[in-house]
């Protein structure tokens, strides 16, 4: 599996050293930017459908998977961020921090990642069970950091939708089964209701 | 009396090569080339040769720059045309579908000799130039492209605009049954574009037909679109189907589409920004580090005095 999750980065590599799959294209950083965005949002939804999946299937086992996508997450938005700074704006601070400051779908982005930096530095077991129940707690930022990094990529598209749209729903529907399975185990919704839910 | 007042960038005409002896060593190339393949014959050396427009007849023209030219295959590779698809490689894999024979251009609104032509015949009256132009998109990228077109004033002047007419409207083809783009509602289709009566009178603005000395690649605006060096790429539109004279400012499609963010004007300027991203940098394509960008795109001696007391973050 952590092998399955480093595959984005081998194809990038091919694509960039051995030109497979038409090279990078005629805009490599651009190239290399979006890809490693949309993995970025990729791991996150496929580590928010983690909980949901074992409750649906009672597959326990999956949970064990769980940090390793966030970490993975994490990764692929560190090297999103690093290929910005470093490649595209060749570390011009002023470009950086003017971007950060002033551009809507930047400062989105870039906090979904402020976000991730707390979360990856206690996922450790041993913060695990320092932490206790503000673990639970502090893991809770990653609702507004998916929210940020889907608003980041809307932010940045210019006419067609389509993709963007395609990630706003998988979270709707992610963040849309928490809340419902909320009220159900709150007792606040009749069994009925939970039937029409599913 | 006209005074005809070079600019710095305008050839001497003592460094213009007669066209006789241009087309002449084209001739002789195509010569040379014929003969290699000749030498070459039934070779396994012979890859099958990416599609090639037609080679075309023209000029040197003025305006010129010495940039580095952007490699054909980004120029013809790396494209925005969504009415042949969103993405950037979408255009070239989509071109087929742009279906450029017969093709007719519609020439209307207030002027006194309106006409639709079949395109050889709208063509066929106007010799052929180079003009090696920066192309600056409002993403944020730019190109150095080989055009080969004519004046835009050229029609202009053949149509016979009235004093009323004070822009000239253009619209790329429709024709959602072959564009797949076009089903998808990204933009009210067709794409219109539109620029001031000046603006289009601008010696640098050309009608293009070709690039690379070659006719133009359906995924760069076959058979025949506009070239506008100092606004952003989009205002180029492509594909042109028609072109009308018209009084009051005309539609223009990403202004329809958000108004806030795309102007009439768009001309390139680093000192005004997309609300969502700076203008000021753009990547060359085929170089690293991103370079600052020129007002009016590096045309601001050609142009600067067409928006003269002018508050261009109103008309951005």
């Amino acid at each position: 599996m952590f092998v399955v999750c480093l595959l984005p980065l081998a194809v990038l590599f091919a694509r960039a050293f051995a030109g497979l799959g038409g090279g990078l294209g005629a805009n490599p950083i651009e190239f290399v930017m979006r890809d490693l965005g949309s993995w970025t949002l990729r791991f996150l939804l496929i580590t928010l459908a983690v909980s949901p999946l074992r409750h649906l299937t009672g597959w326990s086992a999956v949970m064990r998977l769980r940090r390793m996508l966030g970490l993975f997450t994490f990764f692929y938005a560190c090297l999103h961020l690093g290929v910005w700074i470093g490649m595209d704006l060749f570390f011009d601070w002023t470009l950086v921090w003017d971007d950060i400051l002033n551009r809507p779908y930047i400062t989105a982005g870039f906090t979904a990642w402020l976000l991730l930096v707390p979360l990856a530095l206690t996922s450790s077991d041993t913060m695990m069970r320092r932490l206790r129940r503000r673990w639970a707690h502090l893991h809770r930022l990653v609702y507004p950091a998916a929210i940020l990094g889907v608003l980041h990529f809307w932010w940045l598209t210019r006419a067609d939708y389509r993709e963007p749209l395609l990630y706003a729903v998988i979270l709707g529907v992610l963040l849309g089964w928490r809340v419902v399975m909320r009220w159900v185990w709150k007792g606040r919704v009749l069994l009925q209701l939970r039937g029409s839910a599913e | 009396m006209l005074i005809r007042i070079p600019s710095k960038h305008a050839p001497k005409p003592s460094e213009i090569t007669p066209p006789e002896v241009y087309r002449g060593r084209r001739r002789f190339l195509r010569g040379m080339g014929l003969a290699a393949m000749g030498a070459l014959g039934g070779s396994a050396l012979l890859q099958p040769a990416p599609a090639h427009g037609a080679s075309l007849d023209y000029m040197p023209g003025p305006f010129g720059t010495d940039e580095t030219l952007t490699p054909r295959e980004d120029v013809t590779g790396y494209n925005n045309f969504y009415e042949l698809g969103t993405g950037k490689a979408d255009p070239a894999r989509n071109a087929h579908r742009l279906i450029t024979e017969p093709w007719t251009v519609t020439v209307d609104g207030l002027c006194l000799n309106p006409g639709r032509y079949r395109l050889d015949d709208f063509l066929r009256p106007h010799a052929l130039e180079e003009r090696i132009y920066r192309l600056r998109c409002v993403e944020g990228w730019s190109m150095v492209i080989p055009w080969v077109g004519f004046e835009l004033n050229r029609i202009i002047a053949q149509a016979e605009p009235l004093g009323s007419a004070r822009y000239v409207a253009f619209t790329t083809l429709m024709d959602p049954e072959n564009l797949p783009g076009q089903r998808l509602r990204v933009l009210e289709w067709p794409y219109r574009e539109g620029l001031r009566m000046d603006e289009a009178m601008h010696p640098l603005t050309i009608l293009a037909v070709g690039l690379y000395g070659e006719s133009l690649p359906n995924q760069n605006g076959a058979p025949l679109r506009l070239v506008v060096p100092w606004k952003y790429g989009f205002k180029s539109i492509k594909s042109i189907v028609h072109i009308r004279f018209a009084e009051e400012e005309p539609p223009t499609s990403w202004n329809m589409a958000t108004p806030r963010e795309y102007g009439f004007y768009s001309n390139v300027n680093p000192d005004v920004d997309h609300p969502r991203w700076s203008q000021r940098t753009e990547r060359r394509i085929g170089e690293l580090r991103r370079r600052r960008t020129l007002m009016f795109n590096g045309y601001e001696e050609e142009v600067a005095a067409l928006y003269a007391g002018m508050d261009l973050r109103k008309h951005f």
